[in-house]
């Protein structure tokens, strides 16, 4: 069976900057992925090249078998990928359940059904009682959740989470934590980027180290985190093991 | 979920209930001009609701639907001077007509946002407005005169009562209430309303947010010109200036934004407050007062947003109405 994602060779040029150069990865079933690397390093980007916010200038992008790369982004969403923003985008005018179904909409079409399934999502998510709530009313880490929720009620086969952990009180992030792991028992493959590094390496199965918009090492989170060259991108040559 | 359900079907009550009170009223209001200003009301009532599906709810702020307004009463009274068509027809055709038009406009102009979006709406509206000036099979400035063919429903035309119109107009505004109540608990409602908050999100969600507004566009554009035909018939006169004048686009706005912008009630409660006030204080200043309902306009909506950003209707309801 092909993996779920794949990208191959996927280029991203901003003008003169290189966001993402010659990236290839594989996202398989059931895999919680942690995408990591330094400020800049080009996560953002592949995020937003994976969720077909923008195209790649070059290279192509493949979910379930099939090439995604031209697809626009709601495409995209109904074809099972999820996603949450790094800042969180609630519509913050619509109610906390409001939001939700929206999301609902993509497999529901009956009102009635998409409530309902919405309602469910949150609950999920430990916002039961945030229902009626105006989005603009949350606090941020409730936003978060929201923005989970969110993506959740699309019923994605492969969620990006885009620094959903990140800025969170060390019992909030626990429980953030809690939540992803609950979302991949329901079978859902998770894709994360993150930048605390003791919240995601016990999380993923697998991280991959993007810097300088290359990736720089994939692996076991235990051995990513002691390879040199990752020592090497995060904290500069003077600290490499051995140096 | 229950309270949702519940706030639906008052709504619907209430509802209800107005539009009963307003049928009655002609059997209470015996002046001609008082009942004229009835008429005025719910015909902008009507539209402002309209123009809220498509600048409230999904966001995009038009200040050019006086267009729209415009093509429904010319189409309505060309097709009856020119090919005998019944109002009804033309009601209907002016109606499509605007909706396409709407369409074939969202298509460059869904691609701009924010501020730009609006400058284009004015400007096309008032390409419009220059294009009927200047076209003379349809009268140019000096516009059509609506043949008078006796009162009766057929031709819709009433000389000697203002009630057939009124009951018109009520019917309309009723009709734009019901399709925005409908609309709000509806899949077009919600990505509405997401394209509004934040397209981007939106689009992530599987909302497409480009046919979102083609569609807010078009139901918009067909209501505003039903409106318009309803007025052709209503003067029974009509040149470029009086039906798609810069003005009808202002105050199609004003009643949404002064009742509260995007939400169902906030039109029709502006309107109620609005016309009224602007009708009274041009015929009570007098003939050089044209200026003054302006400037009556300028200093509600300087108050509201200073008290009200997010519209009257906060005044009445117990839900929170989001702010803008």
């Amino acid at each position: 069976m092909t993996a779920l994602l794949e990208t191959r060779a996927v280029w991203q040029r901003f003008g003169g900057l290189v966001a993402n150069s010659d990236v290839s990865i594989k996202v398989e079933r059931g895999e919680i992925v942690g995408l990591i690397g330094p400020n800049g390093a080009g996560k953002s980007t592949l995020f937003n090249l994976i969720a077909g916010a923008l195209p790649p200038t070059q290279g192509s992008i493949w979910f379930d078998g099939e090439d995604v790369t031209r697809l626009p982004a709601a495409e995209r969403c109904e074809r099972g990928i999820g996603r949450t923003f790094q800042v969180v985008k609630s519509f913050e005018t619509m109610t906390v359940i409001d939001n939700v179904i929206v999301g609902a909409l993509v497999r529901n079409t009956v009102m009635k059904v998409a409530r309902r399934k919405a309602h469910e999502v949150l609950e999920f998510c430990g916002l039961g009682a945030r229902a009626d709530v105006l989005a603009s009313d949350l606090i941020p880490s409730e936003k978060r959740r929201l923005e989970v929720a969110r993506a959740l009620a699309t019923e994605p086969k492969l969620l990006l989470l885009d620094e959903c952990l990140t800025g969170l009180t060390p019992i909030e992030a626990q429980k953030g934590v809690e939540l992803v792991r609950k979302v991949r028992d329901t079978g859902v493959t998770i894709l994360m980027v993150e930048h605390v590094m003791e919240i995601v390496m016990p999380l993923v199965d697998r991280a991959i180290v993007l810097d300088l918009g290359k990736v720089l090492v994939e692996g076991k989170p235990t051995d990513v985190v002691r390879d040199p060259k990752v020592i090497t991108a995060y904290l500069g040559d003077r600290h490499a093991v051995g140096a | 979920m229950d309270s949702f359900h519940q706030r639906r079907r008052r709504d619907l009550f209430v509802a209800f209930i107005f539009a009963g009170l307003a049928a009655l009223a002609p059997l209470f209001v015996k002046d001609v001009y008082v009942q004229n200003i009835m008429v005025l009301t719910l015909m902008y009532a009507a539209l402002s609701q309209s123009w809220n599906i498509l600048s409230g709810y999904c966001g995009q702020i038009s200040l050019g639907h006086a267009l729209y307004f415009g093509i429904g009463a010319y189409t309505t009274a060309l097709l009856f001077t020119k090919f005998g068509v019944l109002p009804w027809f033309g009601m209907l055709a002016g109606g499509v007509i605007s909706a396409l038009i709407a369409m074939g406009l969202g298509y460059p102009c869904f691609r701009l946002r924010g501020h730009y979006f609006v400058i284009a709406t004015i400007v096309i509206a008032e390409i419009g407005l220059l294009l009927f000036h200047n076209w003379t099979w349809a009268g140019a400035a000096l516009g059509i005169d609506i043949p008078i063919r006796g009162d009766n429903w057929l031709t819709f035309q009433f000389t000697r009562s203002k009630l057939p119109y009124f009951y018109f107009a009520l019917a309309l505004a009723c009709v734009a209430w019901f399709v925005t109540w409908w609309l709000e608990d509806s899949k077009w409602g919600f990505w509405w309303r997401a394209v509004k908050d934040n397209p981007d999100a939106a689009e992530s969600l599987g909302v497409v947010v480009f046919n979102s507004k083609m569609g807010a566009a078009a139901v918009s554009a067909f209501l505003v010109a039903i409106g318009g035909s309803f007025y052709a018939q209503f003067v029974s006169y009509i040149d470029p200036e009086s039906v798609m004048g810069f003005q009808f686009s202002l105050l199609m706005a004003l009643p949404a934004v002064l009742g509260g912008i995007g939400t169902l009630w906030g039109p029709v409660l502006g309107a109620v407050i609005l016309i009224p006030l602007t009708e009274l204080t041009r015929s009570y200043i007098g003939g050089s007062g044209r200026g003054v309902d302006l400037i009556v306009y300028g200093g509600l909506i300087v108050l509201i947003s200073l008290a009200r950003p997010q519209g009257l209707v906060g005044l009445f309801s117990s839900r929170k109405v989001p702010a803008q």
